[in-house]
């Protein structure tokens, strides 16, 4: 366990009333707002477990669309995150699924379309107390919690793309916190998660697509 | 610099001549390497928003999400302000404040977990009903918030602040801890006393279950949190008084996690013991949403 600090006992600042149903949930989508780089046209929320059951009591729904609007958990815009959403155009959608239930109790999939008609799929849990967790990508199990900014790399599993990223994270000074490796499979497609001590710079981006078998990066800054 | 049982805190307290307070400031600035001046910047957004949440009820009644509360905090505050409260000012106060930051909370308003959602009234209610009646400065004020944290941290490194994995317990009633000792330091007591303080308040709310009707945090969230404060103030009047407890904090903190944990998992809000399934609770099953 990482130490407790008086904010996470006092906080987090949150738009009520659920730390778990409401401030978790507006966590995991703002993470992947930051992930989809911004811009969203459509998103699909599937909510298991307790999240499915309670969700309107909670405002979990409004909460939900609030991050993928890129409202943090104290912003007061999340009450009228419908609202918002219909005036900035952004299509939404929201089913249960209470079916599966091999799930964490607090579980969201989000399936967004960008701007740029590109698609994202994100599962994230809130874990309590405000805290949340990305375990999928594209299907792909991961695990960071948006506590330290992060690089998510989508590559090739080939040599040596580990050691780009690396350099290129050496080369600007950045220490990094944790890093992991998840891959389909050999030679298949693989994600990499750093979580770095500091920000990350937008041109980091660049140097890391530089090498062939990068795909994507997206930057998450806290 | 860290400390991780009451023990060692009171151990720290004692051989640097500092209050709980301060203790807590300087393992925040040590373990997570800040400054004295950010964390303090931090607490003072923190306590505004406290104070915004608890006040702004009492004027307008709010109706919650879910419906089943809204409007109590003005109830109580206009019976004080016709000078109908049977209690005094002090705890009066003290209880329509703490209700009025679960009605905020209700509404999708702007609160502080502290420690967490459902319990977020206590410690801002008992706070500013010291503030009001005993003219205490913001700065002082902020002093008390870190000593309560000071609490809930001993509380969420020793048992837990979950009301999913200790019931009410270990949500208002750890509250209600941190509150009652923030208030016996501001009042003059000393870091013993305020641990005194904090194990009567445990000792007193132990067992209590977390049984949200509808599964919302509503009802009866908002009695308890008027309870927490009102249990914070008889611990730190006892404590203040000189009365010791001869079951210490950390003691009484692995009492109330062992209780929680042997709650059948109905009494841990899962809505499906306590009050959440008396008849009239679930009458409103089918109305509610």
């Amino acid at each position: 366990m990482s130490s407790i600090s008086v904010f996470d006992v006092l906080g987090p600042n949150m738009i009520g009333p659920s730390s778990s149903h409401t401030a978790g949930a507006s966590s995991i989508a703002y993470l992947a707002w930051k992930m989809a780089g911004g811009s969203i046209k459509h998103v699909d929320f599937t909510l298991y477990g307790s999240f499915a059951e309670t969700y309107r009591g909670h405002g979990t729904d409004k909460a939900l669309l609030g991050g993928i609007l890129g409202f943090k958990t104290d912003d007061t815009r999340i009450r009228d995150s419908f609202e918002i959403a219909k005036k900035m155009g952004v299509e939404f959608q929201f089913t249960t699924n209470e079916i599966e239930t091999d799930v964490h109790p607090n579980t969201v999939d989000i399936h967004i379309i960008t701007g740029d008609n590109k698609t994202l799929d994100v599962r994230g849990e809130s874990i309590g107390g405000g805290k949340c967790r990305i375990v999928k990508i594209d299907n792909v199990p991961v695990h960071f919690t948006g506590e330290y900014s992060a690089a998510i790399i989508v590559q090739k599993d080939m040599p040596g793309v580990i050691k780009h990223i690396a350099s290129a994270l050496s080369d600007r000074d950045i220490n990094i916190a944790f890093m992991r490796l998840f891959r389909e499979g050999k030679h298949e497609r693989a994600y990499t998660i750093v979580e770095t001590d500091s920000s990350l710079p937008e041109e980091l981006k660049d140097a890391i697509m530089e090498n062939k078998y990068v795909e994507d990066v997206m930057l998450v800054q806290i | 610099m860290d400390f991780k049982k009451a023990e060692e805190m009171l151990e720290l307290c004692e051989s640097n001549g500092i209050s709980i307070s301060q203790a807590m400031k300087m393992r925040e600035c040590s373990k997570f390497e800040t400054t004295e001046e950010d964390i303090l910047n931090r607490m003072q957004q923190a306590w505004k928003i406290m104070k915004e949440s608890a006040i702004s009820p009492t004027k307008t009644a709010v109706k919650s999400m879910g419906g089943l509360i809204g409007g109590e905090a003005k109830k109580l505050n206009d019976h004080r302000m016709a000078g109908g409260s049977i209690v005094g000012n002090l705890m009066s106060k003290a209880i329509t404040y703490s209700m009025a930051v679960l009605e905020v909370n209700a509404s999708m308003g702007l609160i502080v977990a502290s420690p967490t959602a459902g319990s977020s009234g206590v410690l801002p209610g008992v706070m500013l009903a010291l503030q009001e009646e005993y003219n205490i400065s913001d700065d002082k004020i902020i002093d008390g918030l870190f000593n309560a944290s000071a609490i809930g941290y001993l509380a969420m490194q020793n048992a837990t602040v979950s009301g999913a994995v200790g019931g009410c317990q270990a949500e208002v009633g750890v509250a209600a801890a941190m509150a009652a000792s923030a208030a016996t330091e501001l009042m003059g007591g000393t870091p013993k006393e305020c641990t005194y303080a904090a194990s009567t308040v445990i000792m007193n709310m132990l067992g209590l279950i977390c049984d949200p009707v509808l599964g919302l945090v509503e009802y009866p969230c908002q009695n308890r949190n008027a309870s927490g404060a009102a249990n914070a103030l008889i611990a730190a009047e006892m404590s203040l008084s000189g009365i010791t407890q001869m079951i210490p904090l950390d003691e009484m903190l692995d009492c109330m996690y062992n209780v929680g944990r042997r709650l059948p998992v109905e009494f841990r809000e899962t809505a499906k013991g306590g009050c959440a399934i008396t008849p009239s609770a679930c009458k409103l099953c089918d109305k509610c949403f």
